[in-house]
């Protein structure tokens, strides 16, 4: 029995906790959120020179060649910071989404500029208030150009290109081009910044084959829901223990209010669903890394369960805070934005856990 | 990452495989079977010649020292017999408190003459024993035991009321907590003894559960007499020794529970008929299903994680403390949906026999979600423990026993 991530990678994980720490407090979260910066620049930077982009792209397209579960412990703590980096949009999403489908010539072309942060990529999918599905996809793409709307798109404005879910498949679009237009979007979550991509006859190039979008996507987004999953447990475990610092310091009626019960057991069970996350993410990152057959289940439990734990400690995290935890200048907001961003950015958990049900299905069928 | 054994734990499982083949039979999967045996008024019989049996080839208690028929083994190796067993059809149960709690108890404070008396029979499953702590006043708060134990002469005389005592009915001996000194704070005035539960003064009474089935019992004590010699620890420490015992409770590994899981409940949701067709594609029961797989995989796999420490010979994480949070309840909820699914035939005994399963897990959870640390109790000891959290304030700590309650 090895369910467990090893020295090295404990090592690695160390590492990025270590630097964030350092170069990524609450405050730069904070400066992000209340200022006009897409993201945290220095820290992506840093983040770069780590080779944090590189970890999961391989070496023949100049990443580091390691394994997922090498990026998993990098999301949790990328997610444990609440880092106002585009990791979630380029080191996940777009990134994995050319190692999945691209060419051998888009990979050669992509991957290495991904991998030393020279690119920043992310993923539209999304066009206004429906949630996306095959039969509302308006995007079109034909004879190379793109046209259509996506909205919300994360780093949208940051990215130099995306990757574009449009009717007929997933598309490659560089963004630094005319028939492109970027307008930054308000959202609930402003240290993550989001933007609308309106494409008039873009020139783009399919990812994948035409028709596959929706089945690719799909894919993809069973490998960003464990990666997602770390991210949302580092998140979780960041708000649990603030809520429990600030439990063991603020007194009420005599005493530590953390000496309640009714405080100790609503902790007690951030601490349950912190758990039941991390041990179904550390499978998701099992049947990741070995292609294994159980990844889609693994995933969609992985995910339902991240966005659980980290939904339940985001918010009882201000809760324990009382009034102080719902002022402006308290940083108990960071994760309670950021865990609603990610519960709605690859589907939410309704669709999970229907999706859940269906490959539970077929397993059982089989 | 996987879920691959060692190369020694590998021969360890094929040498264990080849000895259960050898000496116990593969399960079958009817469920029927499963409740004959469990009637079958000979299991006392048949557990005592497969405990003897387990004893003799030296699977019954591996990790303890070579001296007491132990093998000084690792524990997971302890787990992967178990893991093992659990696929044949044995006799389970009888044995787990005497040789997981008490036993290890007596080895902590009994003297060399006493373990060479009792280890080795109750490890040979001559001999069954019981804990005696828990009283009607004294359930989550066990240091508040009002079971008295008074010097006379040079012995002891024990007056008072057990309850919840598992297999008190068909135990030998037992470990007893009692209260020595009630002029002293609680924790303080508590001594541990053993005695032979065929000493005069002691009677038992089964106590009926709700479930209908009887496994605890309440105890009585009546002028019992028992000598110094039976003292475990010293007088006023009794506190101390009982968290001994505790202690090897909770480094017991839980095992599956063998209850019912969503695999059962997917397979009456395909069948049950609902307004908008089969309950399988109903979205408030799918939406349920997904949940309590979540659940149950992350017991399954929190678990692997507590055997990978064993395995590479770390202590395991705290992780291991959420499995009965989440596992009771559970337990309670699905039994009670899957009543649910079936309508108003839910509740019925007899014509349905798909409800008897969930049914027993709707009333078992009940009871689970109180035996062995109460919800409430157990996420405390997570706040406490885990998260560093202060305990409650005490009004019960600096003031004598037979003072509480009394201003």
């Amino acid at each position: 029995m090895n369910f467990d991530f090893s020295d090295d990678q404990k090592l690695l994980k160390e590492q990025v906790r270590k630097f964030l720490t350092d170069k990524c407090p609450t405050k730069v979260v904070r400066r992000v959120l209340d200022g006009p910066e897409a993201y945290a620049e220095e820290v992506w930077t840093g983040l770069v020179e780590l080779g944090v982009p590189g970890v999961g792209i391989p070496e023949a397209y100049g990443g580091l060649g390691l394994s997922p579960l090498e990026l998993c412990v990098v999301a949790e703590e990328i997610g444990r910071a609440a880092a106002p980096v585009p990791f979630d949009t380029s080191v996940v999403l777009a990134t994995e989404a050319i190692k999945l489908a691209g060419s051998e010539a888009q990979k050669k072309k992509w991957l290495p500029l991904l991998a030393e942060g020279k690119a920043i990529g992310t993923l539209a999918v999304s066009e206004g208030a429906q949630p996306p599905k095959p039969r509302n996809v308006a995007t079109t793409y034909g004879g190379g150009f793109l046209n259509g709307k996506k909205v919300p798109v994360a780093d949208g404005d940051a990215a130099t290109f995306a990757v574009v879910l449009a009717k007929n498949g997933l598309v490659l679009v560089d963004l630094n081009q005319k028939g492109v237009a970027k307008k930054r979007v308000e959202t609930v979550d402003p240290a993550r910044k989001h933007a609308e991509l309106t494409f008039d006859g873009a020139s783009a190039e399919l990812l994948g084959a035409e028709g596959d979008g929706w089945t690719l996507l799909e894919r993809l987004y069973d490998a960003a829901a464990v990666y997602f999953a770390f991210a949302q447990v580092g998140g979780a475990e960041a708000a649990m223990w603030m809520a429990r610092d600030y439990a063991l310091q603020r007194q009420a009626f005599g005493r530590a209010i953390g000496s309640y019960q009714a405080i100790k057991h609503k902790l007690a069970d951030c601490y349950v669903k912190l758990e039941l996350a991390r041990s179904n993410a550390y499978y998701g990152a099992m049947m990741l890394t070995d292609g294994g057959a159980d990844l889609p289940l693994a995933a969609a439990a992985a995910r339902i369960a991240a966005t659980d734990a980290y939904d339940f400690a985001s918010k009882e995290n201000i809760q324990t805070h009382g009034g102080i935890g719902f002022t402006w200048e308290a940083d108990t907001q960071f994760h309670y934005r950021r865990a609603r961003v990610m519960a709605l950015s690859i589907g939410g958990p309704m669709a999970w856990k229907d999706k859940l049900v269906t490959r539970l299905e077929q397993k059982n069928a089989a | 990452m996987d879920f691959n054994d060692t190369p020694e734990e590998a021969a360890f499982r094929k040498e264990v495989r080849a000895w259960l083949d050898a000496n116990a039979t593969r399960k079958s999967d009817d469920r029927q079977s499963f409740r004959a045996r469990n009637d079958d008024p000979n299991l006392l019989e048949k557990a005592r010649e497969w405990q003897a049996k387990e004893a003799a080839a030296g699977y019954a208690r591996m990790t303890w020292p070579k001296e007491f028929g132990g093998r000084g083994a690792s524990p997971i190796l302890q787990v992967i017999y178990q893991q093992e067993k659990s696929n044949y059809l044995v006799p389970l149960g009888f044995f787990d408190i005497g040789l997981g709690m008490c036993i290890p108890t007596m080895m902590a404070y009994a003297s060399p003459e006493h373990l060479a008396r009792y280890v080795k029979p109750a490890l040979h499953g001559e001999e069954i024993w019981c804990q005696l702590f828990s009283e009607p006043a004294a359930g989550s708060d066990v240091a508040g035991i009002r079971t008295r134990a008074e010097r006379d002469g040079e012995g002891w005389v024990i007056n008072g009321q057990k309850v919840w005592t598992s297999g008190a009915h068909y135990s030998d001996f037992g470990i007893i907590i009692t209260r020595t000194d009630p002029n002293v704070p609680k924790h303080a005035g508590l001594t541990m003894f053993f005695l032979s539960m065929k000493t005069p003064g002691v009677e038992v009474r089964p106590i009926k559960q709700m479930s209908g089935g009887a496994n605890f019992n309440e105890v009585f004590f009546t002028d019992v007499r028992i000598p110094d010699s039976q003292r475990l620890g010293k007088v006023g420490e009794g506190w101390k020794a009982a968290l001994t015992t505790l202690m090897n409770e909770r480094l017991a590994v839980g095992l599956p529970s063998g209850g019912l899981d969503v695999d059962e409940l997917m397979e009456l949701a395909r069948d049950t008929d609902l307004d908008d067709g089969p309950a399988i594609r109903n979205q408030q029961v799918r939406g349920k299903i997904a949940d309590w797989y979540v659940q149950q995989q992350g017991l399954k796999l929190t678990r692997y994680r507590t055997l990978t420490a064993l395995s590479k010979g770390q202590t395991p994480g705290p992780e291991s403390s959420i499995i009965k949070i989440v596992a009771a309840p559970k337990m309670q909820d699905m039994g009670a949906f899957a009543m649910e699914l079936m309508g108003p035939a839910g509740i019925m005994k007899e014509d349905v026999p798909q409800a008897a399963g969930f049914q027993a897990q709707w009333i078992g959870g009940a009871g689970f979600r109180i035996a062995g640390g109460t919800d409430e109790i157990l996420r405390n000891i997570v706040a406490e423990r885990v998260l560093g959290l202060p305990a409650d304030v005490r009004v019960d700590k600096d003031v004598p026993f037979n003072q509480l309650g009394k201003k």
